[in-house]
């Protein structure tokens, strides 16, 4: 356990380097601290903090809901031995063992006979469950997807007039993301091309920015603040970069043109490490900013408990105060969940247009 | 570590489904709206554009109404002008004619005065000749009318000749 918050402590330092807002580069600090006063009190029964925390931001294989409450996940597995398999999450509630799989916090292990961890099976086990994570994927996907073709519908059942309803929501944001971030960041000439995926990137993670304040069941899963949601979308845009790149950037990456060779030798192994360096600022920054929220608000609840293990009248004392600072930092967060969205797909949008961007220093010359 | 460990399954999923909702999004919401914006943002300027036309076609028209309202003034005034001119001309002429046509009257009235004046005058002159005829007719029957008078005649007469 103090090994964990070792770790956490210095991921939150790490977090605090890459969260572009001050108000986050102080708020981890604090987060911090009151970890360490919950690891001071090292007893099982005591209230810790740091592990509740980790417990709601992490991944789960079910979707805890109030209390001893959880509505049980499907759980996909599969092994080169026993081949796929496909049960309810309830199966391996409390330690059990199903089908000779175990759950281990939250990592699904082979077991032998006797109960002991089949490590050789484990590392070739492939564990493709629905997770609270991907139910909550698939719940804002089918939110947009509905969102999105009634919307669609509207434009057709009444075009030419003016938007209403779904549709007046969404227009402005479509039309911010298509002049605003397209038109700005790639060009009136080629962006019509990157529209669509700068269109699904921005609402996907906004849909799910929001999803994720929402403090109970449809919401509440951290999956904007997950790194593998970050990883795939920033490789996506990398992949996206370097397909559509033309012979320009190429040359801009391998050898600068007007630089001597002597250069060259450091500049272009620069080059070639910021080609990866920024899909991966793409997905730092989405995933520890959303990361950094939820952490925040549910650091603000554990003082209430921290506080009232010492007096309960304390507890209710704080409690006023961190249910203040919870709502301030709810209004933040959903200023946040717009604005990572904004920056994530501006962004995307400029590493596109910088990968298109036409030869224009001869053109300065004459 | 768990938090930096991207899980397999997580990105499986994302993938899936990400890759699903970009394609279903694009067909069936992304084109459809933005076209239709598209075409609702061409149809706005496209109206702005044929108003600021009809604006520029009305100021057009107004400065052609003036133009033909002020040509129409400046015909009125020409014409105005015109007629002026050809009445003070005609009144002219009229009046040189009806000199000239009197001063020619007055010429030939001058001229029969003239001429009758001659035929009274010679007529005058006859008749004073007739007259002077029978006159002296008249006188020298008288005068030769008796004996004597003829040989005083012929005394005086002969006295008047010069016997050399």
């Amino acid at each position: 356990m103090t090994n964990k918050i070792n770790i956490y402590k210095h991921f939150l330092v790490i977090l605090s380097l890459f969260v572009s807002f001050s108000v986050f580069a102080q708020e981890p600090t604090m987060v911090s601290e009151q970890k360490e006063t919950a690891s001071e009190e090292p007893k099982s029964e005591k209230f810790n903090a740091g592990e509740l925390i980790i417990d709601h931001i992490i991944d789960a294989h079910e979707w805890h809901v109030a209390g001893h409450i959880a509505l049980p996940l499907p759980i996909i597995l599969y092994s080169s031995e026993k081949g796929l398999s496909m049960f309810s999450s309830s199966h391996l509630e409390g330690g059990e063992v199903y089908n000779g799989y175990k759950l281990i916090k939250n990592d699904i292990v082979e077991v032998n006979e006797d109960g002991t961890t089949n490590e050789a099976a484990t590392a070739k086990l492939w564990d493709i469950s629905i997770t609270k994570n991907v139910a909550s994927m698939f719940i804002s996907i089918l939110l947009m997807l509905w969102m999105f073709t009634s919307a669609a519908k509207a434009y057709k059942r009444n075009p030419g007039k003016a938007p209403k309803g779904m549709q007046g929501l969404l227009e402005p944001l479509i039309i911010f993301v298509r002049d605003d971030i397209a038109k700005s960041a790639i060009g009136e000439k080629k962006y019509k091309r990157y529209l669509p995926f700068l269109l699904t990137v921005f609402f996907f993670i906004w849909v799910n920015n929001l999803m994720g304040l929402i403090p109970f069941l449809p919401g509440g899963a951290n999956l904007t603040g997950n790194i593998a949601i970050g990883m795939t979308l920033a490789i996506v845009v990398f992949l996206i970069t370097i397909f559509t790149a033309n012979w320009n950037y190429w040359r801009h990456i391998i050898a600068m043109p007007g630089v001597p060779i002597g250069v060259l030798v450091i500049l272009t192994p620069i080059e070639i490490f910021g080609m990866f360096l920024k899909p991966m600022v793409l997905m730092i920054r989405l995933f520890a900013n959303m990361l950094a929220g939820h952490i925040i608000a549910l650091s603000f609840f554990c003082l209430i408990f921290i506080f009232a293990e010492m007096s309960t009248g304390l507890g209710y004392g704080v409690a006023v105060f961190s249910v203040a600072f919870t709502i301030f930092m709810g209004m933040l967060e959903l200023l946040v969940a717009f604005l990572q969205a904004y920056v994530f797909t501006l962004l995307a949008a400029m590493y596109f247009g910088a990968a298109i961007e036409e030869h224009h220093h001869e053109e300065a010359h004459h | 570590m768990e938090l930096v460990k991207p899980a397999f399954g997580l990105i499986f999923w994302m993938c899936i489904s990400f890759g699903l909702i970009l394609f279903i999004l694009k067909k069936f919401a992304w084109s459809p709206i933005l076209k239709m914006l598209n075409d609702r943002e061409t149809s706005i300027q496209e109206a702005l554009d044929s108003a600021e036309r009809a604006k520029e076609e009305m100021k057009a028209l107004q400065a052609g109404n003036e133009k033909i309202l002020a040509d129409a003034r400046h015909e009125r005034d020409q014409l105005l002008k015109d007629a002026r001119e050809i009445r003070e001309k005609m009144i002219s002429e009229a009046k040189g004619v009806a000199a000239k046509e009197g001063e020619r009257m007055l010429k030939s009235a001058r001229e029969n005065i003239q001429n009758e004046k001659m035929a009274a005058i010679t007529e005058l002159k006859n008749q004073v000749g007739v007259l002077s005829l029978e006159i002296a007719e008249k006188i020298l029957r008288s005068e030769l009318a008796s004996d004597d008078k003829q040989k005083a005649l012929v005394n005086t007469l002969l006295k008047d000749v010069n016997l050399n």
